[in-house]
């Protein structure tokens, strides 16, 4: 028998019998459709943070305290603008390094008030890490050596404290000190449905003064070029364990941070991968058991056409198409069902949402697979009967 | 002389039924020549039909030899004994079967499916072949949409148009009335005219009488 034949008899049998092969493909299209759009989540949350880590420049080195062994105690900070000093002199460029104490405060303008991240840090945050200014100028040195009270808005306070109007140069108070507006950032948006423009940078000696401390809460080298990374992270630690013998800071890359994000949102993709194989798989029982039924009805039109010269192959060629054919149109339905459900997900939700193509052509190799493994049964049921037994059945 | 086209030596089909054998054949021998028309009598259950789906390849003999257009059936798989039927046998059954969804046309033409005849030459050879047995008005109509004797008629189209060796008729005029029954009787002897062997089982001894030669059956045996 001819291939297309096979599929012109499997196609008809299909539609004798519609209602029931779209009730059976239903679960093959959720099946897909659930892999597909949680794929799509997961790597769409994965893309996100890594941009975000990506972002936040490149090549470079971060100092925080504390161990991030898994399950040390939070510690307070020990770090302080000595070992920053200190750092500078390795680094041999103040230009490559930025610090932050950073705490939540209450930032007012006039009547109106807003909640922000206050960031103490040095002049060259610009410079380590990316930031645009969408007006007015960043902060100086002699702002940070003086303390003197000038802030830099993120887009989200400068908007909710002074709207439209232009804020460079007003007064603000932060944590009730008044402080002059220098300038205001560029607008950064929403991450995982966290808003990353409520900010307001401050020279961090001023931080620290309004604070009442001496700690940091974090230093950034950049390196000049990947190559230089590991050189330059073994320096600087060595400058910060003389000074702290107990090593109570980490020091991690970049890419170590990528690294470790990408292997925990790829298990957590897998899992939600494996979840949504789970529905699959009971999809294509549901397909093999409606073959079985499709056989039992059809035992004397198997039988019928055994007579007339149908191998057992031809009849089982017949019904693994049938099983195939539920699952590959199921499959490619789920397909669409995934990506529209992802899009939406993408568009009306915080969390983000990226389709691949891997997972599409995974869901859809998944899905015949699925009709041929579950298919196979029925086709070698049907394709073993005795003519002239099937033919006898009623 | 050419090989018979049917060799039957010593044949038995004994059914089990959970534990209990039914001997429905016991030991029939029988040839059939490749000209032959010869009708097969006998009461009700002395294994005439079993005896045709065993000349028709649909099924082996539990002891005995069965030879079909030269070749012996017990060293045949499932596939090979698919193609002899498709290639030589022509098969009319007691209760039609035909595919109650598909066309006259498309029943007729179904064996060829398994030959890999395309699908316009399918249809083509399947019209005409209605068209021999009187059909040719009726293609597209359905088998619900048919009287019994057209079904019939629809049935021998389809045992005919892979051009068989050997036409088994297993009662091909038992449901009908005597006119449309001997039309198909006629047709039937046009066909062993053109050198179809035809085997035919009938209750009618008239019909029976028209073929060269009458083997009668009782209780699993040829009796005459
Ligand atoms: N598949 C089967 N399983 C068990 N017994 C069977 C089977 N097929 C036939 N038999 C038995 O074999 C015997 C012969 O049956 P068969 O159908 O050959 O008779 P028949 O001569 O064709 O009768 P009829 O004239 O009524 O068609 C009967 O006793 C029947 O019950
Ligand atoms: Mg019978």
């Amino acid at each position: 028998m001819r291939v297309a034949e096979a599929w012109r008899v499997a196609i008809d049998a299909l539609r004798a019998n519609r209602l029931r092969s779209i009730l059976t493909m239903l679960g093959v299209v959720i099946g897909v459709g659930a892999v597909v759009a949680l794929v799509a989540i997961g790597t769409g949350t994965k893309r996100q943070i890594e941009q975000q880590v990506e972002g936040l420049g490149s090549n470079l080195l971060i100092v925080v305290p504390g161990r991030l062994d898994p399950g040390a105690a939070p510690t307070a900070s020990t770090l302080t603008m000595d070992d920053v000093d200190a750092v500078i002199r390795v680094v041999g460029d103040r230009s490559r390094v930025a610090v932050t104490i950073s705490s939540g405060e209450t930032v007012r303008a006039g009547s109106r008030e807003a909640y922000a991240s206050m960031q103490g840090v040095l002049e060259t945050t610009p410079d380590v890490f990316v930031r645009r200014l969408d007006r007015g100028s960043y902060l100086t040195r002699t702002d940070v050596t003086t303390g003197r009270r000038v802030a830099v808005l993120g887009a989200g306070t400068a908007k909710a404290l002074f709207g439209d109007r232009d804020p460079i140069g007003r007064q603000i108070t932060i944590g009730g000190v008044r402080f002059r507006v220098i300038g205001t950032f560029e607008e950064l948006g929403q991450s995982l449905g966290v808003d990353r423009d409520s900010e307001v940078h401050v020279p961090v000696t001023a931080a620290q003064r309004l604070l009442g401390t001496q700690r940091i809460d974090g230093l950034a080298i950049r390196a000049p070029d990947r190559d230089r990374i590991d050189a330059l992270g073994s320096a600087v630690v060595a400058a910060l364990v003389k000074r702290h013998p107990d090593t109570d800071f980490s020091a991690v890359t970049q890419e170590q941070i990528l690294g470790v994000l990408g292997d925990i949102l790829g298990v957590l993709t897998g899992v939600l991968a494996a979840i949504a194989g789970i529905s699959l798989l009971v999809g294509g029982v549901g397909v093999s058991n409606i073959m079985l039924v499709s056989v039992r009805e059809r035992t004397k039109e198997i039988g019928l056409r055994k007579a007339v010269g149908a191998r057992p192959r031809d009849i089982g060629v017949q019904f693994l198409l049938e099983a195939v054919l539920l699952t590959t149109i199921g499959g490619v339905l789920g397909m669409a069902l995934g990506i529209s459900a992802a899009l939406l997900v993408d568009r009306l939700t915080p969390v983000p949402a990226a389709v691949t193509w891997w997972s599409l052509a995974l869901a859809f190799g998944v899905s015949a697979a699925v009709g041929i493994i579950f298919g196979v049964i029925p086709a070698q049921r049907a394709g073993r009967l005795d003519p002239v037994v099937a033919l006898r059945t009623e | 002389m050419t090989e018979p086209a049917i060799v039957a030596v010593d044949v038995t089909r004994t059914y089990d039924l959970d534990g209990v054998f039914v001997s429905a054949l016991r030991g029939v021998s029988l040839t059939v020549s490749a000209t032959d028309y010869v009708a097969i009598v006998g009461t009700s259950g002395s294994g005439k039909s079993t005896l045709m789906h065993l000349l028709g390849a649909l099924d082996r003999p539990s002891s005995g030899t069965l030879r079909i257009g030269g070749r012996d059936v017990a060293t045949l798989g499932p596939a090979e004994m698919a193609l002899l039927r498709n290639e030589t046998i022509g098969f009319v059954f007691q209760s039609f079967h035909l595919l109650a969804r598909t066309t006259a046309r498309d029943n007729v033409a179904l064996p060829l499916v398994y030959r890999g005849v395309g699908r316009r030459e399918r249809r083509a050879r399947a019209a005409e072949m209605l068209e021999r047995v009187g059909l040719g008005h009726r293609l597209d109509h359905r088998p619900n949409q048919m009287s019994g004797g057209e079904q019939q008629r629809v049935a021998i189209a389809r045992a005919l148009v892979t051009g068989p060796s050997v036409l088994l008729a297993d009662e091909p005029t038992g449901n009908l009335d005597s006119t449309t029954g001997e039309q198909v009787l006629g047709l039937l002897e046009t066909l062993n005219a053109d050198g179809v062997a035809v085997v035919l089982v009938t209750h009618d001894r008239e019909v029976a009488g028209r073929a060269h030669r009458q083997i009668v059956m009782r209780d699993g045996l040829i009796v005459s």
